[in-house]
């Protein structure tokens, strides 16, 4: 066989992994093919990876022995680390694990960046130049991000957002050297400036430094509430680091791949920072509540709230025909999924209605509540999306509102408040309401929640588990 | 640029404009999974990993091939199995079915 013969054979692989990429993304546009379009996805990124390897050995010099023992090693190492994290996960601390996923992929990519940067050292031309340098830095910025926001999630950095001392200025002052850096490398590489072959190395590595450390200063001020956000912009930058490297080595799979990635990423940015109704660019210039002074929290309403026992709820509950649950991440915290679930059953073995309302932010990551309430064996007809779920408030005897706090403020649909203009759930519509809560501690943007003091708003002070176990246990009382 | 790098960003353009087609089709139900299958996808860059390997000819290039490689693949594999993990749990109905006496409107979705 020819060299060109094997080559187009492998060549078309890719392109066969490619299509699988496409087509699995494609079939996630329902749970019910969902897993077999990742599995197809997974085919994808076999044959991709398989018809490389026998590239690589077919090609003129083959395979050292020392590239397969790297290769080989190298994959049973990551991959038997990467299979162990991903079975022992715990799906409530799913979000740290994709950013840890991430953040090895886009160090991946800047490490693949940076070899191709050595081994064409003077002597690649400018185009090439911009893209190995390209990868190499957003490579490093979210690796270190990713790790960043990963600790975050995990609680090992704590939660809240960090100023960095010089905070904005560090940050903008990194952005400048990793730019400037680029530049000069470009211009070097075009002949504009003369540039000694251990100058470029030297640069590199500050333009790889300063990407680093940048990643640590732009994810460091972001609260917790935000890693939705952050996470998916994360990933969308590791699916473009990727695409750099594919377009240095001039690999097809690995452009279409990064393209996708980049674009969903993209996509889930948009739509997780348009749920919390915040630019981008806000959420990266970071502090929203959490912090010292909630901005401009009047301590309005301030309200009497009403208190109500388990047993007035679940006759309420049991005697409804429509029932709205609204979780938040209160409720994973609490580890109560189950307890709701059970509860949901129980509501419905006896007639009644239930359905859960499920806003775009809860969680800490894109979609976050919809796999913990599937873990939970919640049937996935019954969760429903913001948008699908909001009329249905006006014909809701009772909504159950458990851990979720801003998201639920009426004061959203008014000008003047931290919230206002977020997309929130329709809860206050409903003929009844039922909040379950430990205390009357303010949400995330450290402001009062007018939906308490309604007078259509029953108060259940509890633990979430604890609560939902009282009413289960009242219901079946009935 | 050269014909081929132009090549290559017709490609990247035409799968940008595929990514976002194909992928504001998904609910936000499944956008963790969506995220989590995106992310191994860009695992892809294992592929960088290997020609990388395959062309180390000093320490430090084989150093960086293989922590590239360790990464790749953990991206890869972690991923895929934890999507698998998470999309598996998607179901219409309840596994152990309680008895669902009364019909209702419980699977509107249907």
């Amino acid at each position: 066989m020819s060299q060109q013969w094997i080559y187009t054979v492998v060549y078309l692989a890719w392109l066969a992994g490619a299509a699988c990429f496409v087509l699995g993304l494609h079939r996630m546009n329902s749970p019910a093919t969902g897993r077999s379009g990742n599995q197809l996805s997974a085919a994808g990124m076999v044959i991709a990876v398989g018809a490389t390897f026998i590239y690589l050995l077919t090609r003129e010099g083959g395979l050292s022995g020392t590239a397969i023992v790297i290769i080989v090693v190298g994959f049973v190492i990551g991959g038997g680390a990467g299979l162990y994290t991903a079975r022992i996960v715990k799906m409530t601390a799913m979000p740290q694990l994709v950013s840890l996923f991430n953040a090895v992929g886009g160090g991946a990519a800047a490490l693949v960046a940076i070899d191709d940067f050595i081994r064409l050292n003077s002597g690649a031309p400018v185009d090439t130049t911009i893209f190995v340098v390209l990868g190499a830095l957003i490579g490093s910025v979210t690796f270190s991000g990713s790790l960043i926001a990963g600790g975050k999630l995990q609680g090992l950095i704590p939660g809240k957002p960090i100023y960095v001392p010089g905070g904005q200025l560090v940050t903008i002052g990194l952005a400048i050297v990793a730019v400037l850096g680029t530049g000069a490398l470009i211009l070097g590489a075009a002949g504009v400036i003369t540039l000694a072959s251990g100058a470029t190395l030297a640069i590199l590595g500050l333009v790889v430094i300063a990407g680093l450390i940048f990643g640590i200063t732009m994810v460091l001020p972001i609260g917790g509430a935000d890693m939705p956000v952050v996470i998916s912009l994360l990933n969308s930058l590791t699916g473009t680091a990727a695409a750099m490297a594919g377009f240095v080595l001039g690999n097809p799979v690995l452009i279409i791949a990064g393209a996708l990635v980049g674009a969903s990423g993209a996509i889930l940015t948009k739509l997780m920072a348009d749920a919390m109704n915040r630019s981008i660019l806000n959420i990266l210039v970071g502090g929203f509540g959490g912090g010292d002074t909630a901005a401009g929290a009047v301590a309005g309403a301030g309200g009497t709230v009403r208190e109500i026992g388990a047993d007035d709820v679940a006759i309420q509950l049991a005697y409804a025909s429509h029932v709205i649950i609204v979780p938040g991440y209160g409720l994973a915290v609490a580890q109560a999924q189950h307890a709701v679930r059970e509860l949901a059953e129980l509501l419905e073995a006896r007639g009644v209605d239930v359905k859960y309302a499920i806003h775009p932010v809860a969680g800490r990551m894109p979609g976050h509540m919809n796999v913990l309430l599937a873990e939970a064996n919640v049937p996935y007809p019954q969760l429903k999306e913001m948008d699908e779920i909001n009329p249905e408030f006006d014909r809701a005897d009772v909504a159950l509102v458990i851990g979720a706090n801003d998201v639920t403020n009426p004061a959203a649909r008014r000008p003047g408040s931290p919230v206002s203009g977020m997309p929130i759930l329709d809860v206050d519509h409903a003929k009844s309401i039922v909040v379950i809560k430990r205390s009357m501690g303010k949400g995330y943007a450290g402001i009062d929640n007018e939906l308490y003091s309604d007078p259509k708003t029953g108060m259940l002070f509890a633990d979430a588990k604890d609560g939902l176990a009282a009413l289960t246990a009242a219901v079946k009382a009935l | 640029m050269s014909n081929e790098l132009l090549t290559s960003l017709a490609i990247f353009t035409l799968a940008i404009l595929v990514g976002f087609e194909v992928i504001s089709k998904v609910p936000a139900t499944l956008h963790t999974p969506l995220m989590s299958g995106a992310n191994s996808i860009h695992g892809i860059v294992l592929v960088g990993a290997m020609i990388i390997a395959a062309e180390a000819d000093n320490p430090v290039s084989y150093l960086l091939a293989f922590v590239a490689m360790v990464f790749g693949a953990m991206n890869v594999v972690g991923g895929y199995v934890v999507t698998d993990r998470m999309l598996q749990m998607f179901r219409k109905k309840p596994t152990a079915p309680k008895a669902t006496t009364e019909g209702a409107d419980g699977a509107p979705g249907a």
